[in-house]
C-alpha cells in the first residue's frame, strides 16, 4: 500500500462543511495519508449491536486489517476486542480516534486523544465540532471531519465504486489503490 | 460554436473540477491495472468468486462493498452507474433492465401500499399507465396534474403523498417542468421530487441542480443514442432527508431490519434500491447492454448539440410550412415554454416534439405522409441517432374514436419527430416531399 500517484480531481460532495473548512478538514492527500499509515483505530460510541452504523464500518476496518479498539463503557467484548470505558483506559497507543458521538461530546474526546498522543482524530459525518478540531489540530494530530472512514476506504480502495456510487476520482491511469 | 478557449493549467493545481465532456469519458472507470485495457471491459458474469467465507458473509451484510451477483452489481454495469451519477452530479446510481424498471423500481423503494403520489399528467404515455393500473394492483394511487399550474401540485398533496413526478420535457406537448418551483413545493411538504429526464438528458439538462432529489432516465433513448439497447437508471442527488421517511428510515423486515437510513446515510435509498428493489424484482441490466450504454455516454455532448441543432432547424421549416397547423417545441419562441426552455435547457429543449398536419382528413393525411418519408424510420421509440416519426392516430392510439383522440390530447393529424443526426438538409427535403403528398 504506497501513497500512489497523486490525485488532480476534487471530491467534495456530502458535506456541511464550509469551503474553508473542506480544504482544512476533508483533504484528500490526508485522508489518503490516514488511510495508509493507521494501523490502529479506537472507535468511540462503537456499538456491540450488529445493525448500528458503527458496528459496520469497525468490522469493514477490521476485515480490511485494521486493529479496531471498542470504546464504550457499557460494552466488554465487541467481535472479539475488549472495549475500553474511555481512551484514557487504553493501556497501548492508538494511532486514529475515530468518533460516533454527538459533536457536544467531541471537545472532551479530543482532548483525550491528544492527552494519549493519538495521531489522527477523525469525525464521522455529520460529527461536526470546530473547537474539537482546533483542540486536536493545535495537539499536533490530524483532523478529518464530517466524513465516514468506511466510505473513505472504499472511494480510495475501490469497493465504493463496485455499487454505483459517485467516488468523484477521475483518472486515466492504471488503477490502483490510492493509499 | 464558441471557440474553444484554451487555459494553461497549474501544474501544481489539486482538486480540480473536471468538466461535463471529461467526465463523460472518464468518471466511474479507472483503466484496469493488471491490462490496462482502456475501453470499458465487458465482465459478462452472472457471479463473483468470494474472497473466503468471512468476507462473503460481509457482503451478504452489506458490511462490504463489493459484487455478489450480476442481478445486484457488476462492473460493467457499476461504469455506466458511476458516470452517470457524475454527468447528473448526483451522489450514485441504479441501472436497471428498462426506463420502466428505473421508474419502478424508484417507486417500489420509496412507497408502501396506502401511499399516493402526485405526478404530472404530461407524461410518457407507458408512464400513465403504470402509474395509473399497476400501481393501483400495489394499491398506490397516482394524482394527475396539469404541471404548468403550480398551485395544482399543492392542492393535490394529500398526507398520504409520499412523491411528486414530473418529466423535464413533456410528452406530447413539449411542456417543460419548473423544476424549481415544483421542488419548493414537493420540499414543503416534506417529500422528494423525482424527474425522468429521458428527454434531456444530463447534458442539456441536471435537474438535481434545480432541486430535484431523484432523476430517473430511460437509457433506451439519448444516452445509449443508437436505438441499440433498452435500459434506464435510478439517480439519486442524496439530498433530500429520509431520516424520517418511512420506508429508507424505519427497519427493513426485507434486510434483517436494517435501517437503511440510519446505516448509510446519503447512500440509503441507492443501497435499498440495489439491495433490496432490485434483489427482489430482479429488472437488472445486462452487462454488454452497459457496455453499449457508456460507449453512448461518450459522445452524448457532441451528439446532443447537433439533435438540437437539427431540431430547431427542422421546427422552422414545419412551421413555416403551409401544410402544417402547428408545432410545439419549445425551441421556437412563441412556444408558451420558450422562457422555462431557456432557463432550464439553454442548449436546446431536446429533438422530440410534435406538430400536426393541415388537412379536412387529418387521420388520411397522417398516414399519406407517413408511408411518404424516404429517411424518417417510422417505429416507436425516440432518442436514436437516425430520425424516427409516428403517427400516434393511426398506430398507438388507432383504435379510439375521434372523440376519445380529442380527450387524450391527441390531434388526429399529430405526429411526433425524434430528430436524429442526419444532414439537415436531406431531413428538411424529406420531410417536404412527404408533406407534398399528403391530401389538404
Ligand atoms: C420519457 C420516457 N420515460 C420512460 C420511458 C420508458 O423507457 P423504456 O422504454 O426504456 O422502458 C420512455 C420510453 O418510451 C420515455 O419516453
Amino acid at each position: 500500500m504506497g501513497s500512489g500517484s497523486s490525485l488532480a480531481a476534487d471530491v467534495s460532495m456530502n458535506t456541511i462543511l464550509s469551503p474553508e473548512d473542506q480544504v482544512k478538514y476533508m483533504d484528500p492527500g490526508v485522508i489518503r495519508t490516514v488511510l495508509a499509515t493507521t494501523k490502529t483505530v479506537a472507535i468511540v460510541g462503537l456499538s456491540p449491536k450488529p445493525e448500528r452504523p458503527s458496528y459496520f464500518v469497525g468490522s469493514y476496518l477490521q476485515s480490511e486489517g485494521y486493529r479496531v479498539i471498542p470504546v464504550n463503557p457499557r460494552a466488554t467484548e465487541i467481535f472479539g476486542e475488549k472495549a475500553y470505558p474511555d481512551l484514557l483506559s487504553i493501556p497501548f497507543p492508538v494511532d486514529m480516534v475515530d468518533v460516533f458521538r454527538q459533536p457536544e461530546e467531541c471537545v472532551e474526546i479530543a482532548k483525550q486523544a491528544v492527552q494519549i498522543g493519538a495521531k489522527t482524530l477523525w469525525l464521522q459525518l455529520r460529527v461536526v465540532n470546530l473547537e474539537a478540531a482546533q483542540i486536536a489540530t493545535d495537539g499536533g494530530l490530524k483532523v478529518i471531519m464530517d466524513r465516514c472512514v468506511k466510505i473513505e476506504h472504499g472511494r480510495y480502495s475501490g469497493s465504493l465504486h463496485w455499487v454505483g456510487m459517485n467516488t468523484e476520482i477521475i483518472s486515466a491511469r492504471r488503477g490502483q489503490r490510492y493509499f | 460554436m464558441s471557440v474553444i478557449e484554451v487555459k494553461v493549467p497549474l501544474m501544481t493545481q489539486q482538486k480540480r473540477k473536471f468538466g461535463f465532456e471529461t467526465r463523460m469519458l472518464h468518471a466511474g472507470h479507472i483503466p484496469d491495472p493488471v491490462t490496462g485495457a482502456r475501453a470499458a471491459p465487458i465482465y459478462q458474469t452472472t457471479s463473483y468468486v468470494f474472497e473466503d467465507t468471512d468476507k462473503a458473509a460481509q457482503l451478504f451484510e452489506l458490511k462490504q462493498y463489493g459484487n455478489i451477483y450480476t442481478r445486484i452489481n457488476n462492473p460493467t454495469t457499476a461504469i455506466f452507474e458511476e458516470r452517470v451519477a457524475s454527468l447528473e452530479n448526483a451522489t450514485g446510481a441504479v441501472a436497471t433492465a428498462s426506463g420502466m424498471a428505473a421508474q419502478f423500481a424508484t417507486m417500489m423503494t420509496l412507497l408502501e401500499p396506502g401511499d399516493e403520489i402526485v405526478s404530472s399528467s404530461h407524461l410518457y404515455g407507458g408512464t400513465k399507465t403504470q402509474f395509473t393500473h399497476t400501481f393501483k394492483k400495489l394499491g398506490v394511487t397516482a394524482h394527475f396534474v396539469d404541471p404548468t399550474d403550480l398551485e395544482a401540485w399543492d392542492k393535490a398533496w394529500t398526507p398520504k403523498v409520499k412523491a411528486f413526478y414530473g418529466e423535464t420535457i413533456g410528452n406530447p406537448q413539449g411542456s417543460i417542468l419548473d423544476i424549481e418551483a415544483v421542488a419548493a413545493i414537493a420540499h414543503r411538504r416534506g417529500v422528494p421530487l423525482i424527474v425522468d429526464s429521458t428527454f434531456a438528458t444530463p447534458y442539456l439538462c441536471r435537474p438535481m441542480d434545480w432541486g430535484a432529489d431523484i432523476v430517473v432516465h430511460s437509457a433506451t433513448k439519448f444516452i445509449g443514442g443508437h436505438g441499440s439497447s433498452i435500459a434506464g437508471v435510478v439517480v439519486d442527488s442524496g439530498k433530500f432527508d429520509f431520516s424520517t421517511y418511512p420506508t429508507i428510515a424505519a427497519p427493513d423486515p426485507a434486510y434483517h431490519d436494517l435501517r437503511f437510513y440510519e446505516t448509510f446515510g446519503h447512500y440509503g435509498f441507492l443501497m435499498k434500491t440495489r439491495a433490496v428493489t432490485l434483489r427482489d424484482t430482479g429488472a437488472a441490466l445486462s452487462p454488454f447492454n452497459a457496455f453499449l450504454l457508456i460507449q453512448g455516454l461518450e459522445t452524448l455532448s457532441v451528439r446532443m448539440d447537433r439533435h438540437v441543432q437539427n431540431a430547431l432547424a427542422v421546427a422552422k421549416f414545419l412551421k413555416a410550412h403551409p401544410k402544417v397547423a402547428w408545432v410545439a417545441y419549445a425551441g421556437l419562441e412563441d412556444s408558451p415554454y420558450h422562457a422555462l426552455a431557456q432557463k432550464y435547457t439553454p442548449r436546446g429543449p431536446g429533438a422530440v416534439f410534435t406538430f400536426s398536419l393541415k388537412s379536412s382528413n387529418a387521420r388520411l393525411a397522417g398516414k399519406q405522409f407517413i408511408e411518404s418519408l424516404h429517411v424518417f424510420s417510422h417505429l416507436a421509440n425516440i432518442g436514436d441517432v437516425r430520425s424516427l416519426v409516428i403517427h400516434p392516430a393511426s398506430t398507438t392510439h388507432q383504435q379510439l374514436s375521434e372523440e376519445e383522440l380529442i380527450e387524450a390530447g391527441i390531434d388526429a393529424g399529430m405526429i411526433r419527430l425524434s430528430i436524429g443526426l442526419e444532414t439537415t438538409e436531406d431531413l428538411l427535403w424529406d420531410l417536404d416531399q412527404a408533406l407534398q403528398q399528403t391530401s389538404a
